[in-house]
């Protein structure tokens, strides 16, 4: 990846700049692949890229970095995505 | 084509006497600016190093009396200003002069040089100033001159320019238009200028 | 080399188009709009290959111009009082962007009412922005600069937006000759773009991202170095100009006969060329005066004025007032000589809403001071109708 020396406000990629955020997290999404429709709406919405498109555009979950935050699961129509509880043992 | 420098920066600015400052009247489209964009065009190709053409800074509308202005000098011209104390009053347009004072601030020695079937004689300040007059009008009509069935004036009027002003030739006025008017156009324009060259008439 | 002969705007035009911008965007107002009406010529005979956007306000015009220049393009835009208060916000950003954007800026009042006459109050505002500012005096100064500012704003220890001031119809309308270079003089000076940093696919930054206090800081920092750097390569660059195309403007300041000045007069744009006129026929008459026209009000010249303070009085005529103090340049003179020279300052304000001011009356000015007449701030020609 190229650098410039310019002294302005450019922000380089890097995965996990702010560490694992996956440790944030108080609850937690779970997908259900048997429910999902493939819509990848939440592929889209999530604010922090850690939900991976899979090749048969289903999808899996990055939990080193998912903070939570649960709008994987509020976007999902078919509620192939919910929210639990962190620690919650099922 | 001259050559001229800025480079030194330590120019000297002209003398009174190398400096010609020309007032143009005219009504909004009868092509003052033009006529004054084309004179100093032709007067640097005769050798002057320094040259400015500029429109009253304003609002331009169509018929309104409207002023532009011209500088000639030996030397680059560092002035910026309005012209105040013009040298040559060109008048593209007789009626203005009831409106107007064209002669506001002429120089002693100074020139008007009207677009008029009058002969200078005919007005009182030939007395005190130097005229030239010429129907700039009735050569426009001669040689079709037109826009919009109205004959213009500015660029006929220019050929008499060199009959009352050493800085400038007819050549060179013709070669300015040329360079602004490709074919027939550029044509009709310059022999009207020969005409207004020969045709002017002068009290001095 | 050719002379053309034609108004200020028309040669700006000349020589952005000389200078191959990729993109211009661009918005009219009287008084510029016979710029980009060159420039739209340019386009219909074929001289201008780059994209030529009519945009809907100048805000966009700015806007077009930073998001051009950030994905790697040479930008060039132009706009006028009124127009230049719109791009405010954007002016900021492109300078904070590090982005070499350049405009000229045709000197128009601000109003109401409604006056499209010269001063400097336009630009003035924009002080504060990170552009480097030049005020010019002639069309040959004005086809000069603007081709040397793209090679100053690319500069890699440069990096800025230039903003190129002319006066209303002083300059922007009136005919003047210049001698214009063979294309190939410009593309050899100027050079292919080399982009600081730019919007690239195959390289993904983010640009603009939250940044916090400390890099922000740091931020500011390097674009009052990069205006450092700017004023010692300013008369660098003219110099390498004035050796490929024989023509020279110039320096931060130009100076008009001060060798031996007891006094020197300061004053920007065209009231800066109509004073030697003024300055000629005061020594005429024995005054030992000269004339310093300040041509970057940023970077501003510090150390030359003070230089200037350390030989002679000074008076200073700003066509412009920072309402609540006094003219700009009549303050920021002060601030250079500052604790380091007991030079007197005379300030006069003049020419304001576009009141002509020829020679005679900077004389008037001149010899007021000069005479101990003056108070050491005033309004000249106030009381005229």
């Amino acid at each position: 990846m190229k650098k410039y020396d310019v002294v302005t406000t450019i922000s380089y990629p890097k995965i996990g700049a702010m560490g694992k955020t996956g440790s944030w997290r108080v609850f937690k999404p779970i997908f259900d692949k048997a429910k999902c429709v493939k819509c990848l709406r939440c592929w889209i919405f999530c604010p922090e890229a850690s939900i991976k498109r899979e090749k048969d555009d289903t999808i899996s979950i990055d939990y080193e970095y998912c903070k939570g935050c649960g709008i994987c699961a509020n976007e999902c129509k078919v509620k192939a995505i919910t929210m639990e509880r962190e620690g919650e043992k099922k | 084509m001259c050559h001229f420098h800025f480079g030194a920066w330590e120019g000297t600015v002209m003398s009174s006497e190398s400096l010609v400052e020309i007032c143009l009247h005219g009504r909004g489209g009868q092509g003052a600016v033009t006529a004054a964009n084309l004179l100093v065009a032709a007067a640097l190709n005769d050798g002057n190093k320094g040259v400015q053409a500029f429109p009253f800074f304003g609002a331009e509308r169509r018929g309104a009396p409207l002023r532009a202005f011209a500088r000639i000098s030996d030397s680059v011209i560092h002035l910026r200003s309005e012209v105040y104390t013009p040298d040559l009053v060109i008048v593209l347009d007789e009626s203005i002069m009831d409106i107007v004072d064209v002669l506001k601030g002429l120089k002693n020695d100074g020139t008007v040089l009207i677009n008029t079937r009058k002969k200078p004689d005919d007005f009182d300040f030939s007395k005190k100033f130097n005229v030239a007059t010429v129907d700039a009008t009735g050569i426009a009509i001669k040689h079709g001159i037109l826009v919009g069935g109205m004959p213009v004036v500015n660029t006929p009027i220019l050929g008499s320019v060199p009959r009352v002003l050493d800085r400038v030739t007819l050549p060179s006025i013709q070669g300015a238009i040329k360079n602004k008017w490709k074919g027939g156009l550029a044509e009709i324009n310059v022999k009207a200028t020969k005409d207004a060259y020969e045709e002017v008439e002068v009290n001095f | 080399m050719t002379i053309m002969i034609d108004t200020g705007n028309y040669i700006a035009a000349k020589a952005a188009v000389m200078a191959k911008p990729d993109v211009v965007p661009a918005y009219p107002i009287t008084p510029q709009t016979t710029l980009v009406e060159g420039i739209a010529n340019y386009v219909g005979t074929g001289e201008f290959k780059g994209e030529y956007i009519c945009v809907e306000s100048e805000h966009s015009a700015m806007c077009a111009c930073i998001g051009a220049s950030a994905a790697g393009s040479r930008t060039f835009t132009g706009t006028s009082s009124h127009g230049l208060l719109l791009m405010h916000e954007m002016l900021h950003w492109a300078a904070l962007a590090r982005l070499p954007v350049v405009m000229c800026n045709i000197n128009r009042v601000v109003g109401p009412g409604w006056n499209i006459w010269t001063d400097e109050n336009d630009s003035i505002s924009q002080r504060d922005t990170g552009w480097i500012q030049f005020y010019c005096s002639s069309n040959q100064e004005i086809f000069d600069t603007v081709i040397q500012a793209f090679k100053l704003a690319e500069h890699k220890n440069v990096g800025l937006p230039v903003m190129i001031s002319y006066n209303a119809f002083i300059l922007s309308h009136t005919s003047m000759p210049v001698e214009i270079p063979e294309q190939q003089v410009v593309d050899d000076f100027l050079g292919k773009y080399v982009p600081q940093w730019k919007l690239d696919v195959d390289n993904p930054i983010t640009f603009g991202n939250i940044i916090g206090p400390s890099d922000y800081y740091k931020v500011r920092r390097a674009m009052q170095d990069a205006q450092d750097n700017a004023k010692k390569l300013i008369p660098q660059i003219a110099k390498e100009w004035k050796q490929k195309s024989g023509f020279y403007h110039g320096d931060l300041l130009e100076l008009y006969k001060c060798n031996d000045a007891e006094y020197i007069l300061l004053a920007m744009g065209a009231i800066g060329a109509e004073s030697k006129v003024a300055i000629d026929e005061m020594q005429k008459k024995g005054i030992k005066i000269g004339l310093a026209r300040v041509r970057t009000f940023r970077p501003f010249p510090t150390e030359e004025i003070l230089k200037l303070g350390k030989q002679a009085d000074l008076i200073v005529i700003d066509r412009n007032i920072s309402i609540g103090l006094e003219g700009a340049l009549f303050t920021e003179v002060k601030a250079a000589l500052y604790g380091k020279s007991d030079a007197k300052v005379h300030g006069f304000i003049a020419g304001l809403g576009g009141k002509d001011v020829p020679y005679t009356d900077v004389e008037t000015i001149c010899k007021k001071a000069i005479d101990g007449k003056a108070k050491e701030y005033e309004w000249y020609g106030l009381e005229e109708a």
